[in-house]
Protein backbone atom coordinates (compact mmCIF):
# COMPACT_ATOMS: atom_id res chain seq x y z
CA UNK A 1 0.00 0.00 0.00
CA UNK A 2 1.56 3.38 -1.28
CA UNK A 3 0.07 7.02 -0.77
CA UNK A 4 1.56 9.64 -2.45
CA UNK A 5 -0.17 13.07 -1.68
CA UNK A 6 -0.23 16.10 -4.31
CA UNK A 7 -1.76 19.87 -3.66
CA UNK A 8 -4.07 21.21 -6.39
CA UNK A 9 -4.70 24.76 -5.12
CA UNK A 10 -6.13 23.85 -1.96
CA UNK A 11 -7.19 20.54 -2.87
CA UNK A 12 -5.18 17.73 -1.59
CA UNK A 13 -5.05 14.18 -3.96
CA UNK A 14 -4.25 11.09 -2.49
CA UNK A 15 -2.83 8.68 -5.60
CA UNK A 16 -3.20 5.65 -3.56
CA UNK A 17 -1.61 1.92 -4.93
CA UNK A 18 -1.57 -1.07 -4.01
CA UNK A 19 -3.71 -2.97 -1.54
CA UNK A 20 -6.31 -1.14 1.51
CA UNK A 21 -6.44 -4.57 3.43
CA UNK A 22 -6.74 -4.37 7.08
CA UNK A 23 -3.51 -3.88 9.16
CA UNK A 24 -1.06 -1.56 7.31
CA UNK A 25 -3.04 -0.67 4.25
CA UNK A 26 -5.63 0.80 6.66
CA UNK A 27 -3.49 2.96 8.97
CA UNK A 28 -1.89 3.93 5.61
CA UNK A 29 -5.03 5.57 4.92
CA UNK A 30 -6.15 6.78 8.65
CA UNK A 31 -3.01 8.18 9.33
CA UNK A 32 -2.56 10.40 5.72
CA UNK A 33 -6.11 11.83 6.21
CA UNK A 34 -5.51 12.31 10.16
CA UNK A 35 -2.44 14.47 8.95
CA UNK A 36 -4.44 16.53 6.30
CA UNK A 37 -6.83 17.61 8.73
CA UNK A 38 -4.27 18.62 11.47
CA UNK A 39 -2.53 20.91 8.55
CA UNK A 40 -5.84 22.47 7.99
CA UNK A 41 -7.21 20.57 4.38
CA UNK A 42 -10.65 20.09 4.47
CA UNK A 43 -11.00 19.12 0.67
CA UNK A 44 -9.85 15.51 0.12
CA UNK A 45 -9.78 13.57 -2.94
CA UNK A 46 -8.67 10.00 -2.64
CA UNK A 47 -7.85 8.24 -6.28
CA UNK A 48 -8.60 4.32 -6.38
CA UNK A 49 -7.43 3.91 -9.91
CA UNK A 50 -4.23 1.88 -8.71
CA UNK A 51 -5.40 0.09 -5.33
CA UNK A 52 -5.87 -3.63 -7.16
CA UNK A 53 -7.22 -4.66 -3.88
CA UNK A 54 -9.52 -3.74 -1.29
CA UNK A 55 -11.28 -6.24 1.82
CA UNK A 56 -14.24 -5.17 3.95
CA UNK A 57 -11.90 -3.53 6.80
CA UNK A 58 -10.79 -0.87 3.91
CA UNK A 59 -13.92 -0.26 2.84
CA UNK A 60 -14.89 0.47 6.42
CA UNK A 61 -11.63 2.31 6.59
CA UNK A 62 -13.30 4.81 3.42
CA UNK A 63 -16.23 4.91 5.30
CA UNK A 64 -14.54 6.13 8.34
CA UNK A 65 -12.37 8.23 7.00
CA UNK A 66 -15.67 10.06 4.80
CA UNK A 67 -17.34 10.46 8.12
CA UNK A 68 -14.02 12.15 10.31
CA UNK A 69 -13.57 14.81 7.10
CA UNK A 70 -17.70 15.28 7.10
CA UNK A 71 -17.97 15.67 11.27
CA UNK A 72 -14.75 18.20 10.62
CA UNK A 73 -16.32 20.47 8.19
CA UNK A 74 -14.36 18.85 5.17
CA UNK A 75 -15.56 17.05 2.10
CA UNK A 76 -13.77 13.52 1.16
CA UNK A 77 -14.57 12.78 -2.64
CA UNK A 78 -13.40 8.85 -4.50
CA UNK A 79 -11.87 9.38 -7.77
CA UNK A 80 -11.65 6.04 -10.63
CA UNK A 81 -12.95 3.57 -8.71
CA UNK A 82 -11.88 0.08 -10.17
CA UNK A 83 -14.80 -2.22 -11.11
CA UNK A 84 -14.47 -4.22 -8.18
CA UNK A 85 -14.48 -1.49 -5.68
CA UNK A 86 -17.21 -0.32 -7.57
CA UNK A 87 -18.96 -3.17 -7.47
CA UNK A 88 -18.39 -3.48 -3.45
CA UNK A 89 -19.54 0.13 -2.80
CA UNK A 90 -22.30 -0.39 -5.15
CA UNK A 91 -23.99 -3.68 -3.36
CA UNK A 92 -23.44 -2.28 0.71
CA UNK A 93 -24.96 0.76 -0.90
CA UNK A 94 -22.00 2.88 -0.50
CA UNK A 95 -22.43 4.48 -3.60
CA UNK A 96 -25.46 6.63 -2.71
CA UNK A 97 -23.09 7.87 0.23
CA UNK A 98 -19.43 9.09 -1.72
CA UNK A 99 -19.38 11.39 -4.17
CA UNK A 100 -17.63 9.28 -6.96
CA UNK A 101 -16.12 11.28 -10.16
CA UNK A 102 -14.38 8.92 -13.70
CA UNK A 103 -11.89 12.14 -14.00
CA UNK A 104 -9.66 14.16 -12.17
CA UNK A 105 -10.50 17.62 -13.70
CA UNK A 106 -14.29 16.64 -12.75
CA UNK A 107 -13.26 15.60 -9.24
CA UNK A 108 -11.34 18.99 -8.85
CA UNK A 109 -14.47 21.26 -10.56
CA UNK A 110 -16.73 19.77 -7.99
CA UNK A 111 -15.30 21.59 -5.19
CA UNK A 112 -15.90 25.24 -6.75
CA UNK B 1 -12.05 -33.55 -18.39
CA UNK B 2 -9.15 -34.81 -15.96
CA UNK B 3 -11.00 -35.67 -12.89
CA UNK B 4 -9.12 -34.42 -10.09
CA UNK B 5 -9.69 -34.89 -5.96
CA UNK B 6 -7.95 -33.08 -3.69
CA UNK B 7 -8.06 -32.13 0.09
CA UNK B 8 -5.97 -29.67 1.53
CA UNK B 9 -5.88 -28.42 4.72
CA UNK B 10 -3.79 -25.30 6.52
CA UNK B 11 -3.33 -24.63 10.24
CA UNK B 12 -2.22 -21.22 11.27
CA UNK B 13 -1.83 -18.95 14.40
CA UNK B 14 -3.98 -16.06 15.14
CA UNK B 15 -1.79 -13.66 13.14
CA UNK B 16 -2.89 -11.00 10.77
CA UNK B 17 0.28 -11.40 9.26
CA UNK B 18 -0.56 -14.93 8.00
CA UNK B 19 -3.66 -13.60 5.48
CA UNK B 20 -1.54 -12.73 2.68
CA UNK B 21 -0.57 -16.68 2.94
CA UNK B 22 -4.12 -17.60 2.94
CA UNK B 23 -4.80 -15.05 0.50
CA UNK B 24 -1.95 -16.43 -1.72
CA UNK B 25 -3.01 -20.25 -1.35
CA UNK B 26 -6.34 -19.65 -2.21
CA UNK B 27 -5.29 -17.78 -5.42
CA UNK B 28 -3.35 -20.42 -6.28
CA UNK B 29 -6.06 -23.27 -6.13
CA UNK B 30 -8.46 -21.27 -7.67
CA UNK B 31 -6.17 -20.72 -10.82
CA UNK B 32 -5.71 -24.33 -10.40
CA UNK B 33 -9.28 -24.81 -10.68
CA UNK B 34 -9.70 -22.55 -13.77
CA UNK B 35 -11.65 -20.15 -11.97
CA UNK B 36 -12.58 -17.44 -13.92
CA UNK B 37 -10.77 -13.90 -13.43
CA UNK B 38 -13.68 -12.28 -10.76
CA UNK B 39 -15.09 -15.76 -9.47
CA UNK B 40 -11.26 -16.65 -8.21
CA UNK B 41 -11.00 -13.09 -6.79
CA UNK B 42 -14.13 -12.88 -5.14
CA UNK B 43 -13.52 -16.59 -3.60
CA UNK B 44 -10.09 -14.98 -2.60
CA UNK B 45 -11.85 -11.87 -0.73
CA UNK B 46 -14.58 -14.28 0.90
CA UNK B 47 -11.46 -16.69 2.34
CA UNK B 48 -9.81 -13.68 3.43
CA UNK B 49 -12.69 -12.37 5.16
CA UNK B 50 -13.56 -15.34 6.98
CA UNK B 51 -9.87 -15.76 7.89
CA UNK B 52 -9.40 -12.14 9.50
CA UNK B 53 -13.03 -12.86 11.45
CA UNK B 54 -11.62 -16.00 12.83
CA UNK B 55 -8.61 -14.36 14.03
CA UNK B 56 -10.07 -11.05 14.72
CA UNK B 57 -13.21 -11.59 16.33
CA UNK B 58 -13.43 -15.78 16.78
CA UNK B 59 -9.83 -16.37 18.48
CA UNK B 60 -9.22 -12.65 19.40
CA UNK B 61 -5.71 -12.22 18.27
CA UNK B 62 -4.46 -14.92 21.03
CA UNK B 63 -1.52 -16.51 18.78
CA UNK B 64 -2.24 -20.05 21.31
CA UNK B 65 -5.37 -20.44 19.26
CA UNK B 66 -5.25 -21.71 15.59
CA UNK B 67 -7.42 -21.21 12.64
CA UNK B 68 -7.72 -24.77 10.17
CA UNK B 69 -9.04 -23.73 6.73
CA UNK B 70 -9.65 -26.96 4.49
CA UNK B 71 -9.85 -26.77 1.46
CA UNK B 72 -11.98 -29.36 -0.92
CA UNK B 73 -11.55 -29.32 -4.50
CA UNK B 74 -14.26 -31.75 -6.99
CA UNK B 75 -14.97 -31.37 -10.50
CA UNK B 76 -17.96 -29.72 -9.93
CA UNK B 77 -17.33 -26.97 -7.03
CA UNK B 78 -14.52 -26.22 -4.39
CA UNK B 79 -15.58 -26.21 -0.71
CA UNK B 80 -13.86 -23.89 1.90
CA UNK B 81 -14.24 -24.45 5.62
CA UNK B 82 -12.96 -22.11 8.57
CA UNK B 83 -13.16 -23.04 11.36
CA UNK B 84 -11.58 -21.10 14.94
CA UNK B 85 -11.48 -21.68 18.47
CA UNK B 86 -13.31 -18.96 19.85
CA UNK B 87 -16.44 -18.72 21.21
CA UNK B 88 -18.48 -18.48 18.50
CA UNK B 89 -21.37 -16.09 17.42
CA UNK B 90 -25.06 -16.82 16.18
CA UNK B 91 -24.46 -15.30 12.52
CA UNK B 92 -28.36 -14.33 12.71
CA UNK B 93 -27.70 -11.82 14.98
CA UNK B 94 -24.53 -9.93 12.73
CA UNK B 95 -26.33 -6.52 11.85
CA UNK B 96 -27.52 -6.21 8.47
CA UNK B 97 -24.67 -4.09 6.66
CA UNK B 98 -27.78 -2.55 4.61
CA UNK B 99 -30.14 -1.23 7.02
CA UNK B 100 -30.23 2.89 7.00
CA UNK B 101 -28.98 2.63 11.03
CA UNK B 102 -25.66 0.50 9.90
CA UNK B 103 -24.54 2.29 6.47
CA UNK B 104 -22.35 4.54 7.81
CA UNK B 105 -20.68 1.84 10.32
CA UNK B 106 -16.96 1.11 9.62
CA UNK B 107 -17.84 -2.34 10.32
CA UNK B 108 -20.02 -5.30 9.66
CA UNK B 109 -19.72 -6.05 6.05
CA UNK B 110 -17.50 -8.66 6.11
CA UNK B 111 -19.93 -11.67 5.81
CA UNK B 112 -22.51 -9.80 3.94
CA UNK B 113 -19.71 -9.92 1.44
CA UNK B 114 -18.56 -13.61 1.92
CA UNK B 115 -22.51 -14.65 1.33
CA UNK B 116 -23.13 -12.16 -1.86
CA UNK B 117 -20.13 -13.65 -3.61
CA UNK B 118 -20.32 -17.34 -2.54
CA UNK B 119 -22.99 -19.73 -3.95
CA UNK B 120 -23.69 -21.76 -0.30
CA UNK B 121 -22.50 -20.28 3.14
CA UNK B 122 -22.98 -21.65 6.50
CA UNK B 123 -22.01 -20.97 9.69
CA UNK B 124 -21.91 -23.66 12.51
CA UNK B 125 -21.20 -24.10 16.03
CA UNK B 126 -18.42 -26.41 16.68
CA UNK B 127 -19.22 -29.16 19.37
CA UNK B 128 -15.27 -28.71 20.70
CA UNK B 129 -16.10 -24.74 20.81
CA UNK B 130 -15.32 -22.29 18.11
CA UNK B 131 -17.10 -21.88 14.98
CA UNK B 132 -16.83 -22.71 11.51
CA UNK B 133 -17.43 -21.05 8.09
CA UNK B 134 -18.46 -23.68 5.56
CA UNK B 135 -18.67 -22.02 1.67
CA UNK B 136 -19.35 -23.33 -1.46
CA UNK B 137 -18.50 -21.97 -4.55
CA UNK B 138 -19.77 -23.76 -7.95
CA UNK B 139 -17.79 -24.61 -10.96
CA UNK B 140 -19.70 -23.23 -13.98
CA UNK B 141 -19.74 -24.84 -17.41
CA UNK B 142 -16.83 -23.13 -18.83
CA UNK B 143 -14.64 -23.72 -16.30
CA UNK B 144 -12.83 -26.47 -14.46
CA UNK B 145 -10.62 -28.01 -17.16
CA UNK B 146 -8.30 -29.91 -14.76
CA UNK B 147 -11.10 -31.21 -13.09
Amino acid sequence: MKIVKRTVGDIQVLDCSGKITLGEGTMAVRNTIMDILKDGGKKIIVNLADVNYIDSSGIGELVRTYITVSSSGGQLKLLSLTKKIQELLQITKLLTVFQVYDSESAALASFS
Amino acid sequence: MTKITNDIEVIISSALENLDLIQALTDCITHYMSFDEDSAHWIGMSVRESVTNAIQHGNKLDLGKKVNIRFELRADKLSISVRDQGNGFKAEDVPNPLDAENLLKPNGRGIFYIRTFMDEVEFRPLSQGGMEVYMVKKVSSNQGDLL
